[in-house]
């Protein structure tokens, strides 16, 4: 699957996870996604920023724009060296915090796109990707 | 970055414009003055109008509803006016539909709300 374009931007302050939702902003309608679209992702995107950068500690967001035959897909990578989740279904589920949240960011950022898939290993950090295609 | 957002004193209102993407801080700074100046002007009700706000997480949302409990208990009404109709449809998907928190579609209609009873 060809990658077509490709961006990382750092996310360590609290103003990181602005420039996050405006950089998917920009990405998604250079890529013409629907208003509902880019809103879903822009959301998903401030759920998951927030989240690297409060539990996580921090890290990095990747954009990447894919094509596959005939669709595009905007792909939204975030990144950290943090303590890792271990237990990712518990995690998931919505109403599931351990910090000051609402327990929505995960399981609510997976209901806004298309793929969404998480790995994680404790100590070491976790990789969340998420897709949207159109 | 900006670091406040204004606050409009009206007769017995406050009316807040949000315009910028709102970082945390921004958001948090917001739901302290109101609280602050509904207690000091004994304002009877808020309006704020999300109108230009392209999205609305978890975190807004969170708090959107804290400003409006904390205006409760200080006896002012709060009422958010003016969500885009792609913001309503991720806001409910994302799991959050805003409960406890009174909404309506524009500033005329929720300045109508506010001034009921």
């Amino acid at each position: 699957m060809p990658t077509l374009k490709s961006e990382v931007q750092p996310v360590v302050t609290e103003n990181d996870i602005v420039y996050v939702r405006q950089n998917v902003r920009k990405w998604a309608v250079e890529m013409k996604f629907s208003l509902v679209d880019q809103t879903k992702m822009v959301t998903a995107a401030s759920e998951l920023a927030r989240n690297l950068l409060i539990y996580g500690g921090g890290g990095e967001v990747r954009l990447e724009q894919l094509q596959e035959g005939s669709r595009m897909g905007l792909r939204v990578m975030f990144v950290d060296q943090g303590p890792g989740i271990p237990d990712i279904e518990q995690a998931l589920k919505d109403g599931f915090t351990s910090g000051k949240g609402m327990g929505l960011g995960l399981g609510g950022a997976k209901r806004l796109v298309t793929d969404f898939d998480i790995k994680s290993i404790v100590g070491q950090g976790t990789s969340i990707t998420t897709t949207k295609w159109r | 970055m900006q670091d406040r957002i204004p606050i409009l004193h009206m007769s017995n209102f406050l009316l807040v414009t949000i315009q910028v993407d709102m970082h945390d801080r921004l958001a948090l700074q917001l739901q302290d003055d109101l609280t602050s100046k509904i207690s000091a002007t004994g304002a009877r009700g808020v309006l704020i109008d999300i109108s230009s706000l392209e999205m609305v997480d978890s975190f807004i949302g969170r708090v959107l509803g804290n400003i409006s409990s904390m205006s409760r208990v200080l006896d002012a009404k709060t009422v958010v006016v003016g969500m885009q109709p792609a913001v309503a449809i991720t806001l409910v998907e994302l799991g959050l539909s805003l409960p406890g928190i009174l909404t309506a579609l524009n500033v005329a209609k929720g300045m109508e709300l506010l001034s009921r009873d």
